[in-house]
């Protein structure tokens, strides 16, 4: 796992339903460099589309999401 | 630029071409809408102020500008429960009365039931960890959302600039102002 992705922080957003991750995401984002990658831990299954229209609209990547039972992890590089 | 081949003429020409096409695009940079969220919030009921928070928040997270004007029923909401409004005549201080104070005090538009049903709703949002009112308020303010409230709408209801709440990007203005960033901006909503 980990030497495949380099993960720089880890933000756990369980519990936490709309619009709060999505929320949370976008300033955590920010206080990593560009280029950088963040894990983003949710159980709102709203972020699995969220996430992702984030992260178009943004100009932010996602490289890799991961789901086991209600939980879902997001690898995301912040390219803006 | 001296190539004897090209006339003089042909050159003035192209050039004044290129100056009316700069002028062109110009102006349709202006009308160029921004990446920016207006939203009228007309309802003082709580499921609809939610909503319109919910969206503003999202906006910004979005990288969207987002600004909120408050006006008829959503003016009294914006209000400081602390904070007291002093003397009034009898009609605005009905008025005060008879609206809600604050985003403590406001009902859902459906299934109120009195009174019982917001109350329902508000301990389960809190059950489901959906934010509040009051944490949505100090979510848009940290995020930067600007709110205008509609000094009209104020100004009928006999509310004062000093009982409204503090907020770090407050605008008391008309319609006017609303419009001039409504007409910018890529998304309008009326709430």
């Amino acid at each position: 796992m980990s030497d495949e992705i380099q993960v720089k922080k880890t933000m756990d957003l369980k519990g936490m339903p709309c619009p709060m991750p999505v929320v949370k995401v976008s300033k955590g984002i920010k206080e990593v460099e560009v280029g950088d990658v963040i894990e983003a831990i949710t159980t709102d299954p709203g972020s699995l589309s969220d996430f992702p229209a984030w992260a178009r609209t943004s100009g932010n990547e996602i490289i890799k999401t991961d789901q086991d039972g209600k939980t879902i992890k997001f690898y995301i590089r912040r390219n803006t | 630029m001296s190539d004897p081949n090209i006339p003089v003429n042909a050159i003035k020409e192209l050039e004044s071409q290129i100056a009316d096409l700069k002028l062109k695009i110009e102006d349709m940079d202006k009308k160029n809408p921004s990446n920016k969220l207006s939203m009228v919030v007309f309802s003082g009921d709580m499921d609809k102020i939610l909503a319109a928070f919910v969206i503003a928040t999202g906006a910004v997270a979005m990288g969207m500008e987002a600004v909120m004007f408050f006006t008829f029923w959503g003016t009294p909401v914006l209000r400081d429960k602390k904070k007291k409004p002093g003397p009034k005549d009898l009609i605005s201080n009905m008025f005060g009365m008879m609206l809600p104070k604050g985003t403590g005090k406001v009902k859902l538009s459906r299934m109120n039931m009195g009174g019982i049903g917001t109350v329902m709703m508000k301990s389960l949002m809190k059950k489901k960890n959906v934010a509040s009112l009051e944490e949505m308020l100090a979510m848009a303010e940290e995020l930067g959302v600007r709110i205008f409230v509609c000094e009209m709408s104020m100004d009928l209801m006999g509310f004062k600039r000093e009982e409204m709440i503090d907020y770090k990007d407050i605008t008391f203005c008309g319609v006017a102002k609303f419009l001039e960033e409504a007409k910018e901006s890529r998304i309008q909503l009326f709430i």
